[in-house]
């Protein structure tokens, strides 16, 4: 029925079932569409916050997917800047995934401020000082690169394409793609880094505040280094997800071969430099505070020194270690082991650097706080999940997202759809069918 | 720019909190409440949800009987200037403004109307001494009636924190500008909690002023950051560098270590233990 959408050359599932799954997805998108109206409805007394906990599950969830979502904004520095050829193949699944997660993003801040209406404040009252406003600015500026970056993608749909006027604007929005991947690798850097700078810069806070250079404390350059590094590990990640899914082979294992391989140096040099991090804050820093290392990660029920060593040993050099050695990101199961750890280490990395900050206590007669989120919570953090999922799915049946799909999955093209094919097409120098959007 | 031009000696409102005449008693919570229009809800059993401007702890040094000894220590907002003037904890943290550090009184404003609550300020705030408005304030039938004029009560979705009772501050300015005084007297600017007392162990006025009590009490010295002279006196906190201008005196040293974190080699001292 929808067949006059679909990219020629591949195959896709019936409408049925494809309906059937979206319909699936949405059940759930709709459940935390409903918990996202309690909370703008009735208030954030909706969640199990509180005064100890005013960063919680939400904030976490924010700093995650936009750490998962730097997949777009590397894999763009290394295709276009670097000029890593072998990429083209995954950069425009790399552009979709970071596209649904700085969405997700926008809409987890939206849901997560006390005055919702008042959420353009941020922009208006703007204080250059903090670096949540940095946040914000970067953040919607990257946001809007990623939406550039995507619609040359939506544009490549047969049957948009067949209007010149969207045809042309494609074809030169593909020309200037690389100024726009240089903008987002900039402002890429700065939001990433400022998210890490939102929990460096707590001085009244010993368990997150680090020193560093300028205005920045070095959690901002350990964000933005962990976001380099695990962000294409995501991207691989879902990729491979969706093969599964789909039962197919969309990316060829060159391109996946190389962004793991430098995902993997990328994951050791930040391993290194967050070893010496930690080093210099637990045996100078803290210290200095008054506070031993252990004084983190003891008396109380979850955060032991196992946090400290799964995301450091276990989820930065195992991963590394696997992923830098030809044989290890040749082998399917290590690979999958490999980046499943790296995207674990992130997530884990960010959990710590919100959750874990408000439940140390800094004065001596304070206690350990621990916190558990509400149904709405979870349901709204679920939500972006099941947004994501939706749009993977709209864009890979309708859109050519993987340029290799035809090549790595031949299909017998029928005799009908070839002479329609001579028929329709406009006279134009093309070389468009599944042709990546950076191309 | 204003304040640059007029060359004029600014103030630094503080208050010095004796600890061994606090009995725990709890006037001054409850005046704090009464005088700031702070919102309570029918069950207030859950504290990390209550609204406190003013909260007393209380500490013990943990030791058995009989020797075990007990603190009830006020925690009102700290007002921190932090290193450099205004980079406090909160206020540099603040993605709009919406809470602001005064060069000309020392206090750390919360403007209601601007905070979107981001929550930031909280996340920033070692003394907890900031809230949030989970709930629309819902007052009692009739209590309407008896809240503050001159102090706005504040929505479901905005940070609020203890203000020095600015209003207080502001009443007093104007009525010293009506008698044409240029300064008040230390006695014109009083916190509600420090009217409240009934054992007087709350002292506040300006600290840049050497003859206002507060100055005697604590010594601040301006060449470390504030820090108390008097070896009776400490801040909470003092190692972080938020420089708070609420003053601690006690006699007894587990308290005064109590108000900062140690190393164990720095010198055995036991921590105390929180009782809520």
């Amino acid at each position: 029925m929808d067949s006059a959408l679909i990219p020629k050359g591949v195959k896709r599932c019936p409408l049925w079932q494809f309906l059937l799954f979206i319909g699936a997805a949405g059940i759930v998108l709709l459940w935390g569409v409903y918990a996202m109206f309690l909370c703008w409805f009735k208030g954030l007394n909706q969640t199990n916050m509180n005064d100890y906990y005013g960063f919680a599950l939400w904030i976490w969830a924010d700093l995650a997917v936009i750490a998962v979502g730097g997949g777009a904004f590397f894999t763009g520095l290394l295709r276009y800047i670097f000029g890593k050829d072998a990429l083209k193949n995954i950069i425009n699944y790399a552009v979709l995934i970071g596209f649904i997660c700085y969405s997700s993003a926008l809409l987890i801040l939206a849901i997560d401020i006390g005055q919702p209406l008042r959420g353009w404040f941020i922009f208006w009252h703007a204080n250059v000082h903090s670096m949540l406003t940095e946040v914000a600015f970067c953040l919607s500026c990257y946001f809007g690169v990623l939406t550039i970056e995507y619609i040359p993608l939506i544009l490549e749909n047969r049957q948009i394409d067949k209007v010149p006027f969207f045809h042309h604007l494609g074809h030169n929005m593909h020309e200037v793609m690389a100024v726009f991947a240089a903008t987002g690798a900039f402002l890429s850097f700065f939001h990433q880094g400022s998210l890490g700078g939102v929990a460096g810069v707590l001085f009244g806070r010993p368990f997150a505040f680090r020193e560093g250079i300028f205005i920045w404390p070095w959690t901002f350059f350990l964000f933005t280094w962990s976001a380099a590094a695990c962000g294409p590990c995501f991207t691989i990640l879902v990729t491979k997800i969706t093969e599964k899914v789909v039962g197919k082979k969309l990316v060829k294992d060159y391109a996946i071969e190389l962004l793991a391989k430098i995902s993997g140096w990328m994951l050791l040099t930040y391993t290194i430099a967050k070893f010496i991090d930690t080093w210099y804050w637990a045996t100078v820093l803290a210290p200095s505070q008054g506070f031993t290392l252990m004084d983190f990660y003891t008396n109380n029920p979850l955060y032991g020194i196992w946090i400290l060593i799964t995301e450091i040993a276990i989820c930065g050099l195992v991963p590394a270690a696997i992923l830098m050695t030809p044989k290890g990101r040749k082998n399917p199961v290590a690979l999958w082991i490999a980046i499943s750890l790296a995207v674990a280490g992130v997530c884990l990395n960010r959990w710590v650097m919100v959750l874990q900050i408000m439940a140390v206590p800094v004065m001596t007669f304070d206690n350990w706080v621990l916190y558990f989120p509400s149904w709405q919570e979870v349901a709204t953090t679920i939500l972006p999940v099941a947004y994501g999922v939706i749009l993977i799915a709209i864009s890979y049946r309708y859109l050519p997202v993987f340029p290799n799909e035809a090549e790595l999955n031949p299909i017998e093209p029928l005799p009908a759809e070839e002479a329609e094919e001579k028929s329709v097409e406009p006279p134009v120098d093309l070389e468009l069918e599944l042709k990546p959007a950076e191309a | 720019m204003k304040e640059g031009r007029t060359h004029k000696k600014f103030q630094k409102f503080g208050m010095v909190i004796d600890l061994d005449k606090c009995t725990g008693c709890g006037s001054c919570m409850v005046a704090c409440m009464a005088e700031n229009n702070v919102p309570f809800r029918k069950d207030e059993s859950n504290k990390l949800l209550s609204i406190t401007w003013m909260r007393v702890y209380k500490l013990t040094n943990g030791m058995p009987f009989p020797k075990i000894d007990v603190c009830y220590l006020p925690r009102p907002c700290m007002q921190c200037e932090g290193q450099h003037e205004g980079h406090s904890p909160c206020v540099s943290v603040c993605p709009a403004i919406a809470t602001d550090y005064s060069m000309e009184s020392g206090i750390v404003s919360q403007i209601y109307t601007r905070c979107f609550g981001c929550r930031y300020c909280m996340a920033s705030c070692p003394y907890h001494a900031r809230y949030f408005n989970w709930w629309d304030p819902i007052w009692p039938d009739g209590m309407e009636k008896y809240l503050s004029p001159n102090v706005s009560p504040r929505m479901r979705g905005v940070v609020e924190k203890c203000s020095f009772c600015f209003h207080r501050y502001q009443l007093a300015k104007d009525r010293a500008f009506m008698e044409g005084r240029p300064e008040l007297q230390e006695d014109e600017y009083q916190t509600a909690c420090t009217q409240a007392c009934p054992a007087g162990a709350i002292t506040f006025g300006d600290l840049n002023n050497p003859k206002h009590t507060v100055s005697k009490m604590a010594e601040p010295d301006p060449k470390h950051s504030g820090r108390p002279k008097n070896p009776n006196a400490f801040r909470l906190l003092e190692r972080l560098g938020t420089n708070p201008k609420v003053y601690y005196l006690s006699s007894r040293e587990w308290v005064r270590r109590a108000g900062d974190n140690y190393l164990k080699n720095e010198k055995k001292v036991k921590k105390p233990v929180h009782h809520g």
